[in-house]
């Protein structure tokens, strides 16, 4: 497995795209982190540029790269190697490079301007969450046959996460106002890796009753400590799931 | 060597192969003709488990291959369209293969001397043109001395040049015992390579047969008259050949 992995990094760093994800996410945390003196703004700023393009640009760039690695899959699978591990070995080279992008342009500047607990666990976010929607890819290149199909599919995937899946919590919190819903709200929080990640990093910034329902629910509820390590277990398993399911159908499947 | 029983697989309604029963030894250089659409490619592709059948069994020295991937180390393939990495250069593929396969053999770089790939090592395989793309497939393939060929459409795209070497290293490795699988439209190209014809139509084996039964049975020598007087002729009262 680490052999084609480190063919499929290779692959991926004469790939450009990486490395203007990067320079893209350096440019903008070092101009939001140097805009006020004030460290916590900068940093959630920086907390909702991660939450609205890490899962679009994750998803929709390693989505095009499975499709467009097509040939590399099947020129290994003639080869005596294991189909689970040609997979799984696609979604590590894709998704460490992704996350070392993420490190490097946001992990960086951030240790530099603010060190901290804080800083930590923006990375930490947003590394999960870069592993989450390369695995939620993953899953959308083994279920489509055709490219263009499947690249649809990513986009309303990662659209549906980050934009219309709270507008249909809002939706919901109206409706049953008048009942108690903070419980079944908590649920449907897990339903969300975005929501999971926002509320990762707001209990960590003491601003959680400020920024809407869900972050208030998980401090009034669970907790700092037992929020975290809930959200945490949480984005675990949306990585988990999603690879499982992958590697299950990719057995199946014609080539 | 190669024992293929009630194969059946299909796409949605369509059926691709229909209870296909082969048996394959060593030795024998088998070409496996038939119209377009007419199974080859997919019997090929079962065979090396990139399609999944639904039912049938495919054993390769009575043991069966199903999740046991490791027969694959007994077999060259060369695709019909070669496809690679647009961003990786011969010499990379190469060596990318042959750190997969972990084969303890030296490799046969016969073909590799004999193309003249050591000069252009370093190109992009996005810059090849087709014919020198089949060139690094036919490499492939025989670079692990493995015990089973399975050739789809070798000689299309090659010059002559290449074809002659490719033909004669093919004749050399059936010598020497393997099995050859060979898949082509351009029945010259196989004149004189094959031992056995085996013909698929609609996902069914019309015949397989060595190549001296039916040029006896047909009365024609040279291996394009016995195909297509059995196209012409035989398919039409299929009973006929015996299978």
């Amino acid at each position: 497995m680490l052999t084609l992995s480190k063919y499929v990094l290779l692959d991926l760093l004469r790939n450009r795209s990486v490395l203007i994800y990067t320079v893209v996410l350096g440019i903008l945390s070092i101009s939001l982190l140097s805009l006020g003196d004030q460290s916590s703004k900068g940093l959630l700023s920086l907390l909702n540029i991660t939450l609205l393009f890490v899962p679009v640009i994750t998803m929709l760039f390693a989505t095009i790269y499975f499709f467009n690695s097509l040939e590399f899959i099947e020129l290994l699978l003639c080869q005596p190697v294991k189909r689970s591990r040609v997979l799984l070995s696609e979604y590590f080279g894709m998704t460490l490079s992704l996350s070392a992008s993420y490190i490097a342009g946001v992990g960086i500047p951030l240790f530099l301007k603010v060190s901290g607990a804080i800083s930590w666990m923006l990375v930490i976010t947003g590394v999960l969450l870069t592993f989450i929607f390369t695995a939620l890819s993953l899953l959308v290149f083994v279920l489509f046959r055709d490219k263009t199909k499947g690249i649809g599919a990513a986009i309303v995937i990662a659209l549906f996460f980050t934009l219309l899946f709270d507008g249909l919590v809002m939706a919901f919190i109206f409706s049953f106002s008048d009942y108690p819903i903070d419980k079944p709200l908590l649920g449907m929080m897990a339903f969300n890796p975005v929501d999971l990640a926002r509320v990762l990093m707001l209990l960590q910034l003491d601003v959680a009753v400020l920024m809407g329902y869900s972050g208030a629910l998980f401090k009034k509820f669970l907790g700092s400590a037992t929020g975290s390590i809930f959200s945490i277990a949480c984005m675990i398993g949306w990585i988990v799931v999603p690879l499982i399911l992958s590697v299950r159908i990719f057995r199946h499947k014609d080539l | 060597m190669m024992e293929i029983s009630q194969l059946t697989k299909s796409f949605g309604r369509f059926r691709a192969l229909d209870q296909i029963s082969l048996s394959l030894q060593e030795g024998q250089a088998v070409s496996l003709l038939g119209p377009n659409g007419s199974g080859k490619t997919t019997l090929i592709k079962s065979i090396l488990g990139m399609v999944i059948p639904e039912t049938g069994t495919i054993s390769i020295d009575k043991q069966i291959v199903k999740r046991d991937w490791n027969y694959r180390s007994r077999i060259g393939y060369m695709p019909q369209i070669g496809r690679y990495p647009d961003n990786m250069t011969i010499e990379q593929v190469i060596n990318m293969i042959t750190e997969i396969r972990k084969d303890k053999v030296t490799p046969d770089r016969e073909l590799y001397e004999g193309f003249e790939l050591d000069r252009i090592r370093k190109k992009k395989m996005r810059t090849l043109s087709g014919g020198t793309r089949q060139k690094v497939s036919a490499c492939l393939a025989f670079l692990f001395s493995p015990d089973i060929y399975i050739l789809d459409e070798p000689t299309a795209g090659l010059d002559p040049v290449a074809n002659e070497i490719l033909k004669k290293k093919i004749v050399k490795e059936c010598a020497r015992g393997k099995l050859t699988l060979i898949t082509s439209h351009v029945l010259n190209d196989l004149e004189g390579l094959t031992s056995h014809i085996i013909y698929l139509q609609d996902g069914k084996v019309r015949f397989y047969q060595s190549v001296e039964t039916l040029q006896e049975l047909t009365g024609e020598t040279r291996l394009n008259g016995v195909v297509a007087h059995l196209m012409q002729n035989d398919l039409k009262n299929k009973e006929n050949i015996p299978c």
